[in-house]
Order: C-alpha cells, then sequence, then structure tokens
C-alpha cells in the first residue's frame, strides 16, 4: 500500500474546521448539552476526549497489523474503554470537585461515535504519526466547539466565566438549563456553518 | 420578488392558511388583533399604566425585531400583515404588569428572531411564538415573571400590592382559603369574570375574552373545534378530579375563568400555524391541551398549566395532521 504523504498542518485543520465533531457531523451531542453550562467543565470535558482520541488514535495505529479485520470493532472499543478508564480515574483522583459534577459523562467517553469513527477510518489505515496528528486535530475541534458552547452558556445563564462573575445584570436563566443548551448547540451550530460556507467559498 | 409575472408560467407553493376568499394573511391578523382590544382595556383599567406600557413596548419590540431580521436578510418587509403586531400584543398580554422594560424586549426577540424566523417565517413556525416567548421570560426570570399585582381600578396608584393568582392561591393554600379571600362562591366569579384578580395583563377578564371570541366566531375565523374541545376536557377533569373530597366534587367554573384558560383555548390554541388543519384533528387537538392543562394544574409543579399544554400539543400537531389526512376526492381507496 502507497501511503501519500500527508500534511499534518491540514490534518488538524480538517478535524477543528471541515469535520468538526460537534458544529459539522452533529455526533455526541449528549455532552455537548449535558456538561457544558460551565466554561470550566466544557473545558475539561474537550481535554478529556482529546486526550482519549490522540491516545486511542496512536493505540490502534500501532496495533493495526494485529488486529483481525473481522474482530476489529470489539478490539476498538476495548482500547477506547481502557483509555477512558485511565481518563476517568485520573480525573476521580486529581481533580475531585469537577469529577462529581460530570463523572458520568467521562464514563460516556466509550460510546462517542467520534472516537470509534476516527479510529475506524483514519487509525487502522494510517501510520502512527499522521494518526496521531488526526486525533489532536479531531480533540482539539471538540475541545473548541464544547468551548464556544459552555462559553456563551455560562456568559449568558450566569453572568461569570470560569466562576469568576464578569456581568452583574440579571442573566437569562434558561441558558443554563438543558432547554438553552439545545438553543445555545443550535444557533452556534448555524453561525459556524455559515462563517464556514463563507470561507469555503472565498477560498475556492 | 414579482409574483405577478410567474403567475401564469408556474404553480406557487406558497405557505398555509391558503387564501379561498378575499380574506388574506393581514386582514385576520388584524382582525385578531382587534378583537383583544376589549381584554385590553379591561387589562389597562385594573392594572393602569404600567400595563399599557408592557404592552406597546412587547407590540413596538416585536415589529422592529421583524423588520430588522427582514432588512438583514433582504427579504420583502412585511410588517404590514401584522402578524408581529398580533405576537406581541399575545406575549404583552401574557406577562404580568409589574415587569422591568427588559423583560418585554428580550421576550419579544425570542419570539420573533428564534420561535418565528428562524424557523422560516410566518407559516413555518413549529411553536406559537407569543407562548415560546413567555415559556422562555417564565424560565428565566421567574421571580419577576410571576410578581403578579393587585388589581386597582384607581388610574393612579403607582405602588402596586404584591398578591398570588387565585390559581396560585388555590394550589398553595387550598379551595376553602380561596373562597375565604374572595367572600363568597358568586363574589370569586363576579371577579373572575370581570378580570378584577390578579394575573397577566390579558387574561384576567374573561367576559372581555369571550366578547372578543364572540367576534371571531361572527367572522368565522375560528370554529367550535379547539376552544370548546380544550375548556370542556379541562371542565369534566376539573369537576373529576379536582375536588378534596372524593370525585365528582371539583369546581369546573373556577378552573375555565382562571388562569390564562380563555385566553389560551380562543386566541392562543387556535393559531392557524401551529394548530392542525383538519377538524378532526382540531377535537384531538383540544381534548390534549384541556388534558395537559388540568394535568399541569391539578399535579404538576407550576399553578398554570395553559401555556405549556398549547406547547406541548404544538409539537403533536404535524403527526395530528399526519394521522387525520384529508379524504382526497375521486381518489380510488387501495384494498
Amino acid at each position: 500500500m502507497i501511503q501519500k504523504k500527508i500534511n499534518y498542518y491540514e490534518v488538524i485543520k480538517n478535524g477543528i474546521f471541515k469535520e468538526n465533531t460537534i458544529f459539522k457531523l452533529a455526533l455526541s451531542l449528549c455532552p455537548s448539552i449535558a456538561v457544558t453550562n460551565n466554561l470550566r467543565n466544557g473545558v475539561l470535558m474537550g481535554t478529556a476526549v482529546l486526550f482519549v482520541q490522540v491516545m486511542v488514535n496512536i493505540t490502534i495505529s500501532l496495533m493495526r497489523h494485529f488486529i483481525h479485520p473481522r474482530i476489529r470493532l470489539p478490539i476498538f472499543m476495548l482500547v477506547i474503554s481502557g483509555w477512558v478508564t485511565i481518563t476517568d480515574m485520573s480525573m476521580a483522583a486529581f481533580a475531585p470537585e469537577a469529577y462529581k459534577q460530570m463523572g458520568l459523562y467521562i464514563q460516556l467517553i466509550v460510546a462517542f461515535a467520534s472516537i470509534l469513527a476516527r479510529a475506524e477510518m483514519f487509525a487502522s489505515k494510517n501510520r502512527f504519526i499522521p494518526s496521531m496528528f488526526d486525533g489532536i486535530g479531531m480533540g482539539l475541534g471538540f475541545l473548541f466547539a464544547l468551548s464556544l458552547i459552555s462559553f456563551f452558556r455560562e456568559l449568558l445563564g450566569k453572568g461569570s466565566l470560569w466562576g469568576y462573575q464578569i456581568i452583574n445584570a440579571k442573566p437569562l436563566l434558561i441558558f443554563i438549563l438543558p432547554a438553552g443548551g439545545f438553543i445555545a448547540v443550535g444557533i452556534l451550530m448555524g453561525i459556524f456553518n455559515w462563517i464556514y460556507g463563507k470561507y469555503e467559498n472565498k477560498s475556492y | 420578488m414579482d409574483k405577478e409575472n410567474n403567475h401564469s408560467k408556474s404553480f406557487i407553493v406558497s405557505v398555509s392558511p391558503h387564501i379561498r376568499s378575499d380574506e388574506s394573511t393581514g386582514r385576520i391578523m388584524w382582525s385578531v388583533s382587534a378583537s383583544l382590544l376589549p381584554a385590553v382595556i379591561m387589562g389597562a383599567y385594573y392594572f393602569g399604566p404600567r400595563a399599557i406600557f408592557a404592552l406597546a413596548l412587547c407590540i413596538v419590540s416585536s415589529v422592529f425585531f421583524e423588520f430588522l431580521y427582514l432588512k438583514i436578510l433582504k427579504k420583502d418587509i412585511t410588517i404590514n400583515d401584522g402578524s408581529a403586531f398580533l405576537t406581541g400584543l399575545l406575549l404583552g398580554m401574557n406577562l404580568p404588569a409589574s415587569v422591568p422594560f427588559y423583560i418585554p424586549v428580550a421576550g419579544s426577540f425570542f419570539a420573533i428572531i428564534i420561535t418565528k424566523q428562524l424557523f422560516g417565517g410566518l407559516g413555518y413556525n413549529i411553536f406559537n411564538p407569543a407562548l415560546i416567548g413567555r415559556a422562555f421570560l417564565l424560565v428565566s426570570f421567574p421571580k419577576l415573571m410571576t410578581a403578579w399585582t393587585e388589581p386597582s381600578p384607581a388610574f393612579i396608584k403607582i405602588d402596586a400590592i404584591t398578591t398570588a393568582t387565585p390559581l396560585g392561591i388555590l394550589k398553595e393554600e387550598g379551595y376553602t382559603k380561596l373562597i375565604e379571600i374572595f367572600g363568597d362562591k358568586a363574589n370569586l366569579y363576579s371577579h373572575l369574570l370581570y378580570g378584577n384578580r390578579a394575573g397577566c395583563i390579558g387574561e384576567t377578564s374573561a367576559i372581555a375574552l369571550l366578547l372578543g371570541a364572540a367576534f371571531l366566531f361572527y367572522r368565522r375565523y375560528i370554529t367550535w373545534h379547539i376552544p370548546l374541545t380544550f375548556i370542556g376536557t379541562a371542565a369534566l377533569i376539573a369537576w373529576i378530579f379536582g375536588g378534596n373530597s372524593g370525585l365528582f366534587s371539583g369546581d369546573p367554573l373556577l378552573h375555565i375563568l382562571s388562569g390564562g384558560m380563555m385566553l389560551g383555548a380562543f386566541f392562543m390554541a387556535t393559531d392557524y400555524v401551529t394548530s392542525p388543519s383538519m377538524k378532526s384533528g382540531q377535537v384531538l387537538f383540544g381534548i390534549g391541551c384541556g388534558f395537559l392543562t388540568m394535568l399541569i394544574r391539578l399535579k404538576g409543579g407550576y399553578p398554570e398549566g395553559v401555556m405549556f399544554a398549547i406547547l406541548i400539543m404544538n409539537c403533536f400537531s404535524p403527526l395530528i395532521d399526519r394521522g387525520f389526512k384529508s379524504k382526497i376526492f375521486g381518489a380510488v381507496k387501495k384494498k
């Protein structure tokens, strides 16, 4: 198999913009609504996913010659759950406060379609270094989306950022409730695609 | 857009309600707004200048946001069809009179931009814009949105007394206490009928709302299917399950006249866009609204459930429409 030369910058950019997990593929929307009611949780969740995505991609791509194609999905799942367990336990040890709020969602990373999809589509077909960059790109895209959503939700819903009060006006309480999560994700998805569409048309 | 030229060449796919007479969307919207006038006058009489201020602010900001959105997106400016005016009016009638100025503006923004225009404008919205605007405000500002003021016909009175709505009293303190506050049953009913009670600006006066609804019935803008089944179901459930001493001891009249039942059943649930278009579907829609209203009132956390009931049934109306398809004339039934 002849490997095409891969531009790492393009691979990362692909993960952040063209195939952004939340805004473009609309996958993994559950945590994007459940844990984004403040910026800290959003960033922590994004970081956890970034870590798991990179490590899973690296592991799968190193193991890709030893995995029999017929049982690849169970193997992928085992690898993913292994890394999620590591993340889960280290978060419980080092960030117990945040873990109390979002522990369930950290464990839910196992079921993320985006991580399994990248393992199947990219890591199992590519070498170690490109897979790592793909993981970084996809993870950064997720982190970016979650940070953006939680930034607006915390700012509008509580008037604060990272726990510090910024606006003293009466906040729109709805944005930290689940209903506001749907509204925020929908609107940000629309704005993201609008800007992205403009940018893409210009460059062509 | 030059529709007149295309007319002879191609079919125009337009938004329901389809015009079958000289009625137009604008004419219906303005008529409905006019039919709300008695209730507005009663609201202004009982709640004073602040009520008029809140109503005016709602209408102005609704029309302004509609204009702004259409202007920015370079669409036809259709603020003359009165739909934004009506949305603003209905939103204003669903607010307590004591709200600070930013609440009507935020509610109008949510109603017009998010609920109506982002879904494609008039005719494409899934939910009733005014009700979503109010639901948004109620969830966002729960304290301010339930600060009911005591109605006071004295127009100059500035310091309003905060009190609870009849349904709030019913929920918190029970039926006997409610009768005690209003004196006797007849007095309670007459207060509810004329609108001399705490509540939203436009929902209190049942008699004024009935007057407006009679006008709409006369002009055939609304039919009996939704309002009657809505109120009938609610009354039936209130009578059977609403009482303290076993079944069939409730007070249906109290439940019908209080809260937003009159305003909701005649003016909100009958919205053409968000209710089913078939008559049989409308009956089911009305029954669903009545059932959910009473479920929330009797078992839920909120004292009033008309708004959420209508919104929940709004999401079912496409489904109901699909279930009650009209019979296609001349079609052969498949075996």
